[in-house]
């Protein structure tokens, strides 16, 4: 069985940087997957996220990405076509970006196979302590509908959940979205 | 204009201006400033930052007993050590006592993040400063292989072995996607290694790379999620059980302890055999280097960690110790208690803050967290694109910490120099012997170098004591001790109306500290001060600069066009930024930029 991974990254505390975690928290409560197939809330964890990476022969990255498009949008790329690099310059390792890591992977040998990236055009990633934008937040649907349907491509037999079903949740509920908004100040 | 700080240094800002800063469309990282006089030594250094300012707002009204699982959330690189802050303000604030096997975990937990933070930085970031990748590419291999098999028994060490890396790197290089090593100053003149010293080094970042996946496999043992670890106010959150099985959610049993056992093992033989034998031959060449000092050996704090008792956080119990040294006295240590309001205080007439009256401190119990983004009027540019800041007024969304109204500096070697100054053998030893070995007297330790050699002397201190932690725990165990959390006083309705509360921690970066108030069972106000606060302090109301501004003074930069030497320094304390660059580019970007002007 080949090893399939969906990472969600970003930070949760900064408005749209949060996208990529609560779309594959999304991706958990409607889905069930079996057992090749992980979905990580990878939040901003930089080379602790590395071994997952290389472990991964199909990798699905959800991420806020800027393309430079207008807000909201959502972009697909994949392969080759997913960018990596790393720099001997950065001030911080908390610089260690999803770049870097792809790049570490790359230079280790270890890329994953199939690699695909749903990227949203954040709007605001500035506004501390705050949820994602509304036209960020409309897209987690079609990034998971994507994923699916990626998924299925990839001969993973995925069904959605029954309605009444108790899911355990990825992370703490605190920090889950709906108990995260409620204390959210914007 | 040329004058005297009174923490003793003396500033000159007429030489031409430096700005080096991160290309990011995020607020909230670093930038720096320097002035350059007519030989590009720096005369003045200005640096600025975001912290989190926003943490009380979002925590504020919320249940205390989930601050940790925010708190997890404000770094990537420090996410255990934020959450030990948490659990232990909470837990001080409503006097919860946690298990013997708990204050163990944790003390696992934090010494494993310092042999993984510690190697990472070496590695990863830091390591790149001193060792030029492409002169690997001239390189002997025979020569490399003598150079290593004579520091360090490590077996990869063949000719044959440091060919295959050569290889390696000289298809990565000649792919012209320079990958890890892209935009670097290679070939800069204050690179002083030989080819054969550099093609080792490169070749442990690779081994680095995958050995750092094995360590922090003890925090999934321990923390159960992947990779954000559970915490719990009164405990751990995991149960053991010796001779459960392996499943998901199950207790931990004794094959994720053998596991963990080997790991240790593993993390103690290459820190030992590879971390500190390049560190010490990296610093015989760059030992006539000696900048960077700064605060470094006058004015260091250090809160303590690994509490050898539970639940007594005083200096009887803490490993590393607590205390503070100012003006350079290392004969006399100062009490800390992070509890007095003179002590440990925030200031913010030159940060991006209002306070009711500037000229004063304010103890973190009585913080207040009121942006206020204005320019001086020396400011070059707009507040969108600030070209050259003003540092007379506000530059920094830093704020200054003081201890008593003195910059300090933390970090591994503050706890190193608390250790040596207090005569403590596990630390002063292997100092003294680092020192003789480089035939180097103990002011060679207050350098940029030093700060550098003493996160390593830290990385071999946290791997032995993570064997002695493993073998606490197990004597525990076997005893029949199995407890791990104290839910006594789990439900509000046993907590007081009203609490305060102080947790600490010394991050692998330096101390950290986290004040809590609660009130009705809700958090009224949360703040936490972090190491970078006070390393990457603006200047105070008295005119003092910071650990990062004073350890840049008096460097000479070989190319000003490549500022190598400031990225140096400031990489030896192992800065911490808010954590938001997971926003992945699709040009990837340079990451800092160099304006002379």
């Amino acid at each position: 069985m080949k090893q399939i991974i969906i990472l969600g990254v970003g930070n949760i505390l900064w408005a749209d940087e949060g996208f990529g975690v609560r779309a594959v928290e999304a991706l958990h409560e409607r889905y069930e997957f079996p057992e090749n197939v992980r979905l990580i809330d990878g939040g901003t964890q930089g080379l602790t996220l590395l071994p997952i990476i290389e472990d991964a022969e199909v990798l699905v990255i959800l991420d806020a990405v800027d393309y430079g498009l207008s807000p909201g949008s959502l972009h697909l790329v994949d392969d080759d076509a997913v960018p990596y690099c790393l720099s001997a310059k950065k001030m911080s390792l908390h610089q260690t970006s999803m770049l870097d890591v792809l790049g570490l992977a790359r230079l280790n040998g270890r890329l994953p196979a199939r690699m695909r990236l749903i990227g949203v055009q954040p709007l605001n990633l500035e506004n501390y302590g705050a949820s994602v934008t509304p036209s960020v937040k409309a897209q987690i649907d079609p990034a998971v509908a994507e994923t699916v349907a990626f998924l299925i491509g990839q001969g993973v037999v995925v069904n959605a959940r029954p309605p009444d079903q108790q899911v355990e949740p990825l992370g703490p509920l605190c920090v889950g979205l709906a108990a995260y908004e409620s204390g959210c100040f914007a | 204009m040329n004058f005297a700080t009174p923490n003793g240094f003396n500033l000159d800002d007429s030489g031409r201006r430096m700005v080096v800063d991160p290309v990011t469309r995020i607020e909230g990282h670093m930038r720096c400033e320097v002035n350059l006089d007519s030989n590009n030594v720096i005369r003045n250094a200005v640096s600025s930052g975001t912290m989190w300012r926003g943490l009380e707002i979002i925590l504020k009204g919320r249940d205390p007993r989930d601050a940790w699982a925010f708190c997890e959330r404000i770094c990537g690189v420090c996410t255990g050590t934020h959450a030990l802050a948490s659990v232990r303000t909470v837990e001080n604030a409503l006097g919860i006592k946690i298990p013997n096997n708990a204050n163990i975990i944790r003390n696992l937990m934090q010494a494993t993040l310092y042999a993984h933070d510690h190697l990472v930085h070496f590695y990863h970031l830091h390591a790149l400063d001193w060792v030029d990748v492409v002169s690997t590419l001239k390189a002997d291999p025979k020569a490399t292989s003598a150079l290593a098999q004579s520091i360090s028994p490590w077996p990869n060490s063949s000719p044959g072995y440091f060919s295959d890396v050569q290889a390696k790197l000289q298809r990565f290089i000649s792919s012209g996607q320079l990958g890890p090593f892209m935009n670097g100053y290679w070939g800069n003149p204050a690179y002083l290694l030989p080819p054969e010293a550099n093609l080792m080094a490169v070749a442990h970042y690779l081994e680095a790379l995958d050995f750092q996946r094995e360590i922090v496999k003890i925090h999934t043992v321990f923390g159960g999620k992947n990779p954000h670890p559970n915490w719990l106010v009164g405990g751990m959150a995991c149960a053991i059980n010796l001779d459960g099985p392996m499943a998901a959610g199950a207790p931990v049993n004794i094959v994720q302890l053998n596991l963990v056992s080997d790991i240790i093992d593993r993390t103690i033989k290459f820190i030992d055999e590879v971390y500190l034998p390049d560190l010490t031959a990296i610093a015989s060449f760059y030992k006539g280097w000696d900048f960077g000092g700064g605060l470094a050996g006058k004015n260091i704090l250090s809160y303590g960690e690994f509490p050898g008792k539970a639940n007594d956080y005083s200096n009887n119990s803490l490993l590393m110790p607590r205390g503070a040294i100012i003006n350079g006295n290392l004969n006399e240590i100062h009490d800390v208690d992070l509890t007095d309001p003179d002590q440990v205080q925030e200031f913010v007439d030159h940060s991006w803050y209002t306070y009711p009256d500037e000229a004063k401190g304010l103890h973190p119990w009585a913080g207040v967290t009121e942006p206020n983004f204005v320019l001086g009027p020396k400011t070059i540019g707009t507040k969108t694109n600030i070209k050259q800041l003003d540092e007379d007024a506000k530059y920094s969304f830093i704020k200054a910490a003081r201890w008593r109204g003195q910059a300090m500096e933390v970090g591994p070697l503050s706890r190193f120099t608390l250790g040596y100054a207090m005569g403590i053998a596990e630390f002063k030893d292997p100092v003294d012997r680092l020192l003789t070995n480089l035939k180097l007297p103990l002011a060679a330790l207050f350098t940029t170098l030093g700060r550098t050699a003493a996160r390593g002397l830290e990385a071999s201190w946290a791997a032995h004591h993570m064997r002695r932690f493993f073998d606490q725990l197990m004597a525990n165990l076997a005893a029949g001790d199995l407890a791990t959390a104290n839910t006594d006083k789990w439900d509000p309705s046993t907590w007081p109306a009203d609490a305060k509360g102080v947790g600490f921690a010394e991050a692998p970066r330096g101390a950290l500290g986290h004040w809590i108030h609660i009130k009705d069972a809700k958090i009224e106000s949360y703040q936490a001060v972090v190491p970078t606060t006070w390393n990457g302090s603006p200047r105070d109301p008295s005119g003092s600069i910071g650990a990062f501004e004073a350890a840049l003074l008096n460097t000479p930069l070989a190319d000003p066009n490549q500022p190598l030497e400031i990225l140096r320094t400031l990489h030896s304390f192992d800065p911490c930024l808010a954590c938001s660059t997971h926003v992945i580019a699709p040009d990837g970007g340079e990451l800092i930029s160099v304006k002379v002007r």
